[in-house]
């Protein structure tokens, strides 16, 4: 079986973003990227699949600039077998790489499809529906459990209150959420291997899609700043603000 | 200007979030359409009849309703859709399944997780789990749309019904997609998201144990629990009470974090909570900065105190 699993390079959840001055978007110059972390867990569970015998080839793309191939080598050197890089403009639309995507699975003709639920960048959560939408293939969002089984994929998913899960005749597209693994760290051998495999780049036009921008965005700006409050010595001065003061309790 | 909300319901009752939604909707309309989609769910379309700003209630009523399934539904909106300008859910975990199937389905766009409705082609959203806020226009005929309910109050509902239910006789089956089963978190305490009070244990309580004071204080204030990232990774807790960046999005009218420095990835779950608490041995925790209350101490002093005061 072969399992297709698309990632996004984002800027590394453990850097505190910077607004720029002219509201033109976040400083990405000189900051530190990594793969977004709910790609890693998808990466993770593709690779966990061919090390069980159920996948037996692991395809990772990626859409945007040239450095994303940076991310590819890091899921090459995690366990995957080659990357696609689709060579775009950064922040193209889901929609956009979800149709680019499409293509991807038309040429490769994988039986599962795996990403993450959202980028932590642009927060949008939608690809993966998305790409559901335009194959007409059944969609395991927010998954926290997949196994495979014949023709079937079972997917435990991550809902408001609790779990739910769906049963998915393959191919089918699925999308990671936290609980899924805990990804492992790409060992140094196999950075070295990374660099061999192969990674082929194809255009967002030789996919055969157009690019169509359906948002623009107007501005950027930091989120309105909490101020700090007082400081309190007590646990009954403290029960006596929530009470008189704030009027909450 | 036409919108139409998909409701979110268990074929029951409605779910408060999508009273929000209605809500957050009369920036763009004095009144709004909203399809219920479900099975045996009459009670639900004649409940959300009562609304304050619903003027018309879709009602698609069939078996192949029963569980939702984003299959199906974004087939059922996608065929109703052409009559509307705007199409909204609530980004819960209903509305981010099924909402984005729906654009795709349309050719559009989707506007996730919305907390300002500007104009009819402007919204405010977060981006970076909240660390920025991006105003983005949208150009399409249809504009899809999911609300983060934090943001907005709910509708009101009237005793009588006012809004006509119109039944659609669209079915669409599904056969690639099926529903095994759903697991409810079995819970005596109010459900994270919609809690008045929440009450956060992070590193600080050293281990899951003491996270037993969390829930007594909880308890006292009728509240639900939660937790940062570092005492879910640390095993404290399982990690679907775990609120920020990654894990839940909460805005209670008193949030108490307990031994939480206070992470950005945490923040960004519960900055805009009405009343912050904060209670940590660090003096220079940067939870502090935002809260409105800080007290500095030891937690296994000071909780059982707060708890026996309540």
């Amino acid at each position: 079986m072969k399992v297709l699993v698309a990632i996004k390079r984002v800027i590394d959840p453990y850097v505190k973003i910077r607004v720029k001055s002219d509201g033109s978007g976040v400083e990405t110059n000189n900051v530190k990227m990594s793969m977004n972390p709910f790609c890693e867990i998808a990466v993770e569970e593709a690779v966990r699949l061919k090390e069980a015998g159920v996948a037996d080839e692991v395809i990772v793309v990626s859409a945007g600039e040239i450095n994303c191939q940076e991310q590819l080598r890091t899921a090459l050197a995690l366990g995957a077998d080659r990357a696609i890089h689709i060579e775009a403009e950064t922040g193209l639309e889901p929609l956009t790489v979800a149709k680019a995507l499409q293509s991807v699975m038309e040429r490769e003709q994988p039986r599962l499809v795996l990403m993450g639920k959202q980028s932590i960048d642009t927060d949008n959560n939608q690809v993966a529906q998305m790409l559901s939408a335009l194959t007409q293939l059944p969609q395991g969002t927010f998954a926290s459990e997949v196994i495979i089984k014949g023709d079937a994929v079972t997917v435990t998913r991550e809902i408001d209150g609790g779990l739910e899960t769906l049963s998915l005749t393959l191919p089918a597209i699925i999308s990671t959420d936290l609980r899924l693994n805990e990804p492992r760290y790409a060992s140094l051998p196999n950075i070295m291997k990374a660099k061999k495999k192969p990674m082929e780049q194809l255009t967002v036009a030789e996919l055969g899609v157009d690019i169509v921008r359906h948002q623009e965005v107007l501005e950027v700006m930091p989120p309105p700043e909490r101020q700090g409050g007082v400081r309190v010595a007590s646990v009954s001065e403290l029960v006596d603000k929530l009470k008189n003061e704030a009027k909450v309790i | 200007m036409a919108t139409l909300i998909i409701a979110e319901h268990n074929n029951v009752s409605l779910s408060p979030d999508t009273l929000k939604v209605v809500n957050a909707a009369m920036a763009l309309s004095p009144s709004v359409s909203i399809l219920v989609a479900g099975a045996r769910c009459r009670a639900v379309a004649d409940e959300v009849g009562k609304v304050t700003g619903v003027a018309e209630v879709l009602l698609a009523d069939n078996a192949v309703y029963e569980h939702q399934l984003a299959e199906s539904l974004s087939a059922l909106i996608a065929e109703v859709a052409q009559r509307y300008t705007h199409i909204l859910a609530p980004a819960t975990t209903f509305g981010k399944n099924l909402l984005p199937r729906v654009a795709a389905l349309l050719d559009v766009g989707q506007l996730s997780d919305v907390i300002q409705i500007k104009n009819a082609d402007t919204v405010i959203r977060p981006i970076y789990a909240g660390n920025a806020l991006a105003a983005v226009k949208s150009n399409d005929p249809i504009k899809v749309i999911t609300i983060r309910c934090a943001a907005f109050e709910p509708a009101q509902e009237q005793a009588i019904q006012v809004a006509s239910v119109s039944e659609l006789d669209i079915v669409v089956a599904n056969d690639i997609t099926q529903f095994v089963s759903k697991q409810a978190v079995e819970s005596e305490r109010p459900e994270l998201a919609a809690a008045r009070v929440v009450v956060s244990g992070g590193r600080g309580l050293g281990n899951s144990e003491s996270f037993a004071l969390v829930e007594k204080l909880a308890d006292k204030l009728g509240g639900a629990i939660g937790a940062s990232r570092a005492a879910v990774d640390a095993g404290f807790v399982s990690n679907d009470l775990q609120v920020g960046q990654t894990g839940k999005i909460v805005a209670p009218e008193l949030y108490i974090a307990v031994g939480i420095s206070g992470a950005i990835q945490h923040l960004a779950g519960m900055k805009d909570s009405k009343v912050i608490v904060a209670i940590n041995s660090d003096p220079d925790a940067p939870i502090f900065q935002i809260a409105d209350y800080g007290l500095v101490g030891d937690l296994f002093e000071l909780l059982p105190e707060l708890i026996d005061s309540l």
